[in-house]
């Protein structure tokens, strides 16, 4: 008998009223988080793992809306809690971790004490709050952690705010982190560190870890599972392993063939996936990777692709996939 | 350096850094002496400021009276003091009083609902459109002139001076990445107001009040220069120009104590804003040049 996943998402669309018209930013998608498993999503530019992210928090823009599906956070719609309740659950069960760790502090004031703050909920005296904050920074790795608490956000270098970033966003040893793209503005050396310290934390905590890239060395380094999104829609999942070796939809295969750490020759230009992204406004029918895809059938244009398991048993949304298409 | 620094409160550490760039520091003497005066007019003052004494009046400057007397034989040093003090006892209510309200509704404005925020705005704005002196000249006309008038006034026309920044301020924070995160932690709006965009808000809020010090000592000169101040024989640094105005071919002693201040207390409050200005943001704190 399995406990309930941390995170479910079932069919999940949100759409956004712009002045072109209804943008149908997410269409359907499903995700599962397991218990004490880190989940990456992977996808470039607006594909809609920002709303995705957005949705789980509640923190949506206000012309944006939920059309269908449901998100179930320990067997609990999040949709049906109040204003109130979400908020009981932000920071303390699921918590998050941003893009640019020079902009996710207040900056006129201490470290300390926007994280002796972030206790308000903790019935302890201040002492014990500064010790424990004292402890997390030592946790992520930042040394002279009583002597750091009292230096101001732009004391510190981007990879010390990332990991003080990611100890406010553990303090209170959530069941899930969210960590949207928390290495594109660093470094390659200071974003190994940091994927490195984050399974370390994942395994001393146990909590579940929504990673957020388009950098796909990453998301093969750190996660059990991964998502492949494309324009508003999950259309490739399953183990990292599966998914990277034996990609089944074109898309995962185009994206794997842009990754620069695959490219064998010297070459002048690195390869891109021509075409560009559908316009979300107007969706013509049939699969939503048709006008870039370099192997369509007459079926793509027509219908829109149901998810197929693949020869490995990960799941992908390619007509391609279907029994009688693999029999030709 | 760090290591004393590190020790030091946030306060201790604006003012360390405030009396090292001289700017501040002279702003700071100015407003020290100012202030100080004030405080002890009492027992400064020579004499007693509104104390007539025909027999040696219209004299200039000298041991006994050290900025002379004017037409009533009052001395002018203990009036000028005097009058110092009426000019603080305006400007501080009614910059207390503008900068709490101006934070309050510019807050409100820039972090509430689109219509509260237009709401507050029309508010400002109908205030904006009366002209300061005209306003305070119309109401004085009716209630009569009076300190608390003048407060009143000035501190209404003042609100949205204020407002209107702190509203700009709480507007751009609101959108702020660290803000975000903070709502992603679960805080209340209560606490991402008073926690993160009050202290943000603060330190450019007072370098605007300490600019506009003088702006309201000015009024409250300029109001009773035209008598719609404070009553005689109250001194204040307005009665005192308009007293040396009448008697210019006489003396010129009483403009100058009226005027030489005006423009000390200008002095002094810009400087120090400016110096503020560079002091009050962490980021510029020991920055710049001027160690």
């Amino acid at each position: 008998m399995m406990a309930a996943p941390v995170l479910d998402i079932q069919n999940l669309s949100v759409r956004y009223t712009t002045e072109r018209g209804n943008l149908q930013a997410l269409r359907g998608v499903n995700l599962t988080i397991p218990e004490k498993s880190i989940v990456g999503i992977v996808g470039e530019s607006g594909c809609g793992k920002s709303t995705l992210i957005s949705t789980i928090i509640q923190l949506l823009a206000n012309n944006a809306k939920i059309t269908s599906g449901d998100i179930l956070f320990k067997g609990e719609s999040l949709l049906d809690k109040s204003e109130k309740q979400l908020r009981g659950l932000r920071g303390t069960e699921m918590s998050m971790v941003f893009q640019d760790p020079m902009q996710t502090h207040n900056p006129v004031l201490t470290i300390g004490r926007q994280m002796i703050d972030i206790q308000y909920r903790d019935p302890l005296s201040k002492a014990d709050k500064r010790q424990r904050a004292a402890e997390m920074l030592t946790l992520v790795g930042i040394p002279d952690a009583n002597q750091r608490l009292d230096q101001f956000p732009h004391e510190f270098s981007g990879g010390m705010r990332q990991r003080i970033a990611i100890a406010m966003a553990l303090m209170a040893q959530p069941s899930l982190l969210i960590a949207d793209e928390p290495t594109t503005a660093l470094d390659a050396t200071l974003e190994v560190q940091i994927i490195k310290r984050l399974r370390e934390l994942q395994a001393e905590i146990g909590c579940s870890i929504l990673f957020i890239s388009h950098h796909l060395g990453v998301i093969a380094e750190l996660c059990d599972s991964v998502i492949v999104m494309y324009a508003g829609e999950a259309i490739e999942q399953g183990s990292v392993r599966d998914v990277f070796h034996t990609p089944a939809h074109p898309y995962t295969r185009a994206l794997l063939q842009c990754d620069p750490g695959n490219i064998k020759e010297k070459t002048r230009n690195l390869p891109t996936i021509p075409g560009e992204i559908p316009d979300l406004v107007n969706l013509s029918p049939g699969c939503i990777f048709q006008s870039r895809c370099a192997q369509t059938i007459p079926q793509c244009a027509v219908a829109h692709p149901e998810f197929h398991t693949s020869k490995t048993g990960h799941v992908a949304a390619c007509h391609l996939l279907q029994p009688e298409v693999q029999a030709q | 350096m760090e290591q004393t620094l590190k020790t030091r409160g946030e306060t201790a550490q604006i003012f360390h850094h405030l009396v090292r760039d001289p700017l501040g520091l002279v702003g700071l003497a100015i407003v020290s002496i100012i202030l100080l005066s004030a405080l002890f007019a009492d027992q400064i003052v020579p004499y007693d400021p509104v104390a007539l004494n025909i027999p040696d009046r219209l004299q200039g400057p000298s041991l006994t009276h050290l900025l002379g007397t004017d037409q009533l034989g009052r001395d002018t040093f203990s009036r000028m003091l005097m009058g110092g003090r009426v000019a603080l006892q305006v400007a501080l209510p009614t910059i207390a009083g503008a900068m709490s309200l101006g934070l309050l509704l510019g807050m409100i404005a820039g972090y509430g609902p689109r219509w509260l925020d237009n709401l507050i705005l029309l508010f400002f704005d109908t205030i904006r459109s009366f002209p300061t002196v005209m306003f305070a000249l119309a109401v004085v006309a009716l209630v009569g002139p009076s300190l608390n008038t003048v407060i009143l006034v000035i501190m209404a026309t003042s609100i949205p001076t204020y407002g209107r920044v702190v509203r700009t301020l709480t507007l751009s924070l609101k959108s702020a990445e660290f803000i975000t995160a903070e709502k992603a932690l679960g805080a209340t709006n209560s606490r991402i107001l008073g926690v993160h965009i009050l202290p943000n808000v603060l330190g450019p809020m007072a370098v605007i009040a300490a600019m506009d010090i003088p702006t309201i000592v000015g009024l409250e000169a300029g109001l009773s220069f035209l008598g719609m101040g404070v009553k005689p024989p109250t001194p204040s640094w307005g009665s005192l120009l308009n007293d040396g105005y009448s008697l210019i071919r006489n003396t010129p002693w009483p403009i100058i104590a009226g005027g030489l201040p005006l423009i000390i207390t200008t002095l002094g409050f810009t400087f120090l804003g400016e110096a503020l200005r560079d002091v009050v943001d962490p980021k510029l704190r020991g920055r710049g040049g001027k160690k």
